[in-house]
């Protein structure tokens, strides 16, 4: 994931997206990633899964994540194919499910705030940018802290204490 | 410089010398905790990695409470999940349906959580247990199933913010008044990733219930975690726990003097009113006289905020001798067995029923949308609960707004939002 670059298009929402908008509690009675993906966005755009496209872009305001620990959130826009998604910043449950997870999160104030829905980005998580091809400008965003990149790393939290699970 | 209490309890639950905000900590974890909704992913990764078993049968507990008792066969395949689990590998607080409460409620009430204990819980309602003393905060079904195999948890050590309350409560105000004041005045992210610590003295006075109340809604606010010190109310309320799960009462912190603090804010807790929480966030607060005309279709009691003996008390005062509006539902639904049978022996259960209302089995159920009382399109609601997001009860347009007990009874009787004082 480190040396990733991803392409696609973003997908615009606003400040404070709860995880009861990510994926409605009324679907969480499965762990079927695909099914969970079908639903993804669904009470704060209920044609989002029909129109995201792999790879694409969730682009959103401050908070993103906010409320349940529901790591369904998180898993469902993985599971929907989108590469990464870039807020002001998270709640920090949706922010760790995250890491632990596998799904890029980037905090940029600055891509958030310029980003608008329909713009081709390009990320690269290596150098830390975002290209935003269709307006032609680009964003900086910090790297993970060194302790949250050794998880990232290992692909995730599992994987990483796999040593100490033998 | 000193440490705070959350500081402290987190340096207690490492192998360092010393601790400050920012830094990333593995940290033993005393109590690990997950549900029918989350549990069931993290059992998934614990057998995925090929886990032989636990890091300790007694510190792993497990309930089925948003979905239990199985509103439908797939909620009943997931609660199985963890039936099946708990047996398998020996899991020594699994509560089965008829011995399970709402998990927020049941922990503390059952002595499975002490002062000074650093808890997480796959359930970001896991804060609440701040309220004695400990550290607990949410975490996600991988973290989960990590602790389940390690006893250990990342953590950034989070930066403090001190919230002081002064002066004496007004009637009908209690600790969901005072943490929705609290949530009004930041914002839903107005804590994010910060320790909430609550004192002054009218934390001082407050019963343990409301303590619990104000600790839970910390995640409201974006906080990592809400903590009370510990001081004689949480002491007593420890020893009086019976047939306690954990031996000993746990251990006191206190946050040092010249602990270091990113914010404090000081309340006149004597002006604050019933308050109420607007769709479509927590952080919607107004007086309740400003809410006044508002009607409503449905109201529900319950919940690991306001699911309490305190709080069912407190609408069977209001509700006693009145019936429930015409063409309103009342749904209370008390927060574990335990609840459930003071209410029935104190004789609130009758009181709510022959009100109109309806005394359900505990579950978490209409909270989160689950079961035992969904919204229709377009309908409204006013709930002792902690979340008011959009469709959180039910139907994308339908409505909810929070409140504490009393308002919540009160309008039941009018059939739209009311302050107590308009019944009593």
């Amino acid at each position: 994931m480190a040396n990733m670059i991803y392409k696609g298009r973003a997908h615009r929402f606003g400040d404070d997206i709860n995880t009861d908008e990510i994926i409605p509690a009324r679907y969480l009675n499965t762990t079927d990633k695909q099914e969970l993906a079908k639903h993804c966005m669904e009470d704060a755009d209920k044609d989002f899964a029909k129109k995201a496209k792999p790879s694409d872009f969730i682009v959103a305001g401050k908070n993103f994540g906010c409320g349940s620990s529901r790591e369904h959130a998180p898993i469902a826009i993985k599971a929907a194919g989108i590469s990464c998604v870039i807020a002001e910043n998270f709640a920090r449950i949706f922010f760790r499910n995250s890491i632990n997870i596998g799904l890029p999160i980037i905090e940029s104030k600055e891509a958030s705030e310029n980003i608008k829905s329909g713009d081709i980005l390009s990320v690269d998580m290596k150098s830390g940018t975002i290209r935003n091809v269709t307006r032609k400008e680009s964003y900086k965003f910090e790297k993970y802290p060194p302790f949250m990149q050794r998880i990232v790393r290992s692909g995730g939290l599992m994987n990483s204490i796999k040593k100490g699970a033998k | 410089m000193g440490y705070t209490i959350t500081e402290k309890i987190l340096l207690k639950h490492t192998k360092l010398k010393d601790i400050k905000p920012g830094l990333f900590i593995d940290a033993k974890v005393d109590i690990c905790l997950g549900n029918d909704i989350t549990a069931p992913f993290a059992i998934e990764e614990f057998e995925r990695l090929g886990a032989k078993k636990l890091f300790d049968k007694n510190r792993v507990v497990l309930v089925p409470d948003h979905f239990a008792p199985a509103k439908d066969m797939k909620s009943a395949n997931q609660c199985k999940v963890l039936a099946n689990f708990a047996k398998k590998y020996g899991v020594k607080n699994y509560f089965e349906v008829g011995r399970m409460g709402v998990e927020h409620a049941l922990l503390p009430e059952m002595g499975i959580v002490l002062p000074g204990d650093l808890v997480i819980g796959a359930d970001s309602h896991t804060c609440t247990y701040g309220a004695l003393g400990a550290f607990s905060t949410g975490i996600g079904s991988t973290d989960l199933a990590a602790a389940m195999i390690t006893g250990e948890c990342w953590l950034k050590v989070p930066e403090s913010m001190k919230f002081i309350f002064h002066g004496k409560l007004s009637k009908w105000v209690g600790g969901k008044d005072l943490i929705l004041h609290t949530i009004g005045e930041i914002g839903v992210d107005g804590a994010l990733y910060k320790a909430m610590e609550f004192c002054g003295e009218t934390i001082e006075g407050l019963p343990m219930d409301d303590r619990l109340t104000m600790c839970n809604m910390a995640i409201e606010a974006g906080g990592k975690n809400g903590i009370i010190a510990p001081d004689k109310i949480t002491e007593r309320y420890v020893k009086s726990i019976k047939n306690k799960v954990r031996s000993g009462y746990g251990k006191f912190y206190f946050s040092d003097k010249d602990a270091v603090y990113s914010d404090v804010r000081e309340y006149d807790a004597s002006k604050i009113e019933p308050l109420v929480a607007c769709p479509n966030l927590p952080s919607n607060v107004k007086p309740v006289g400003k809410v006044k005309n508002v009607p409503i279709d449905q109201v529900v009691i319950g919940s690991c905020t306001n699911g309490r003996i305190s709080d069912l008390r407190i609408a069977a005062k209001i509700l006693k001798g009145r019936k429930v509006k015409s063409g309103v539902r009342l749904i209370v639904i008390p927060a574990t067995q335990k609840i459930y049978m003071d209410a029935v022996d104190e004789g609130l259960a009758k009181i709510f029923v022959e009100s109109g209302g309806v005394f359900s089995t505990p579950t978490c159920g209409p909270c989160l949308g689950g079961h035992v009382g969904i919204l229709a399109e377009g309908e409204r609601a006013i709930s002792t609960t902690n979340r008011n997001f959009v469709g959180r009860m039910g139907h994308p347009s339908s409505e909810v707004y929070l409140s504490n007990p009393a308002v919540a009874a009160a309008s039941a009787v009018k059939g739209r939002i009311a302050h107590p004082e308009e019944v009593i």
